[in-house]
């Protein structure tokens, strides 16, 4: 497939080979194989119960495959970004706080290692929340401040999944562009999960699409003209996305509205909607 | 008021309780595991019986049995369509009615139930005292070591994991000084009410905390008001110590959602 334009395999961060994960007997994700590279982001798409979640968690490290490895380059930092995060209101927690639960080495609260948690939460466009507590801040809010914790280790690799869950349709733009800001910025590797087939399509390297096993896998371009993806998605969504994938000077949103691609995407993730 | 020699006691074992119930009931409250806490300490009828069946101290056998339900219980989910609440529901009853028959049953005994079901703080002597500080100064440095990590375990568990914290070793041990706090308390309030030291502390102190740390210590502090408040009540109008020190919490948790 188009796969020409993928680093070589030092580069490589995150791998699952073979993995099959079992849930009381029956197989929910098998055969899946997986590369994220440095500064590579990589797509998992899917129908629910796909095993998308399922297969994110098996690379974590969170379930172990009942066949098939999982290996990481020594020495990885990931940064993880989980699905729909709810803190229990009984729990007096500031965004600040929550940041910090995440800042590495373990002792009481207070003695820790001085990171700039204000830093990274400007870096996400949430700084104005900092003092907030992490029950009232709004859906894309609390997406931002779960990418600040993910960055908070200095991760190689993002693994996000569904990043703009729970985010009203400006603000998902916002967050990929978010994303792809960061990738650029700090290069790392990104695996994602996503709905959202348009900004896939226009905005990822690489596609994983998964239904229990891999249906088939590349470049957004191919994976949308391949057999399996149409008989997944349907014959009109996959010829739409083709067409975008075509036009690589710019791409629709899901209001129709013309969005610049890629290449521009850098300088525009300053504005700041919060 | 002049305090009698036992009223000191009773103080100095409840104001102990308190301080470290206080901490592990906002646990309990963030993890919403009142039921669980419910559970353990209707098991501890059990553990009394078995104290006196097999001729160790009854506190002994409470220790044994409530850890050994909270490390059975903690690996239980929701079976066969029925959620969690509903089975630590049945365990509770089922344990405390089966505590109930056995010590009715044990031959030539005679059990003070009124004592182990709503506490008898007023008899604690000097060694119970004594042990009762000493568990808790345990139980508090303890938690203190795994407060980070159990706090980023209740935030969200799998994060957690990711960030490198132990969180099976991390639960397991806050389950443990659980369970001990639970032998302590029934020695305070009562098998019967022991989940209200835990629970109604933390709740009272939520609405004024900003921070974890925050609510962990005023729920230690509301609890040892409370223990003084109900103690005082209990030696001005005789009433009974254990239900007027939940009372205590109780009012001070309803002055709580006022102030708010």
């Amino acid at each position: 497939m188009a796969d020409q334009q993928r680093h070589k395999s030092e580069d490589t961060l995150l791998e699952a080979r073979g993995v099959e994960v079992r849930f009381k007997g029956h197989a929910v994700l098998s055969g899946a194989n997986v590369v994220v590279r440095a500064g590579e982001i990589v797509t998992l798409i899917g129908p629910n119960g796909a095993g998308k979640t399922t297969l994110v968690r098996a690379m974590l490290g969170l379930v172990k495959p009942d066949s098939g490895t999982v290996t990481r380059r020594s020495g990885l930092s990931i940064g993880y970004m989980p699905q729909r995060v709810v803190i229990n209101p009984a729990l007096p927690l500031t965004v600040k706080r929550f940041l910090q639960l995440g800042v590495p080495g373990k002792m009481f609260g207070f003695s820790k290692k001085v990171v700039d948690v204000a830093a990274i939460l400007d870096e996400v466009g949430a700084a104005h929340v900092a003092t907030s507590p992490m029950q009232s801040i709004s859906g894309g809010e609390m997406q931002r401040v779960m990418l600040a914790r993910a960055l908070l280790r200095e991760p190689d690799v993002l693994v996000l999944d569904e990043p703009v869950q729970g985010v009203d349709i400006t603000g998902q733009a916002e967050l990929y562009r978010l994303i792809h800001g960061i990738r650029k910025r700090r290069g790392v590797g990104v695996l994602m999960v996503s709905h959202d087939l348009h900004v896939v399509m226009a905005q990822t390297d690489h596609v994983v699409c998964l239904n229990r096993h891999v249906c088939c896998a590349g470049h957004p371009e191919a994976v949308s003209r391949h057999p399996e993806f149409v008989a997944l998605f349907g014959d009109e969504v996959a010829s739409a996305l083709a067409v975008y994938a075509h036009h690589h000077d710019h791409h629709h949103d899901l209001e129709g509205h013309v969005v610049e691609n890629e290449h521009q995407h850098g300088e525009g993730c300053d504005h700041d909607h919060g | 008021m002049i305090m009698d020699d036992f009223m000191t006691r009773a103080a100095l074992a409840g104001i102990a309780v308190a301080l470290v119930a206080g901490p592990l009931g906002a646990f309990v409250v963030w993890r919403r595991m009142a039921y669980f806490g419910g559970a353990l300490s209707h098991t501890a009828l059990l553990g009394v019986a078995l104290g006196f069946l097999t001729g160790v101290q009854p506190e002994l056998g409470v220790a044994f049995v409530v850890i050994a339900a909270a490390m059975m219980l903690s690996g239980l989910h929701g079976v066969r369509g029925l959620s969690l609440d509903t089975l630590l529901g049945i365990v509770a009853h089922a344990a405390l009615a089966l505590g109930l028959i056995v010590t009715a049953m044990l031959e030539g005994v005679r059990i003070d139930l009124m004592g182990y079901l709503f506490g008898d703080i007023l008899a604690v002597g000097w060694e119970d005292v004594a042990l009762i500080w000493a568990g808790t100064v345990l139980i508090l440095l303890l938690l203190r070591h795994v407060w980070h990590s159990l706090l980023s375990a209740t935030v969200h568990a799998d994060l957690a994991r990711v960030e490198g914290v132990n969180v099976g070793r991390t639960e397991f041990m806050y389950t443990m000084l659980l369970a001990v706090v639970v032998a302590l308390a029934m020695k305070v309030v009562g098998i019967l009410l022991v989940t209200s030291l835990l629970v109604i502390p933390a709740a009272a102190a939520r609405s004024s905390a900003r921070t974890p740390e925050a609510m962990a210590f005023a729920a230690a502090v509301l609890g040892a008001v409370s223990v003084g408040a109900g103690l005082w009540a209990s030696y001005t109008y005789d009433a009974p110590a254990g239900p007027a020190i939940v009372v205590a919490a109780s009012l001070l948790f309803v002055v709580s959602l006022i102030k708010r």
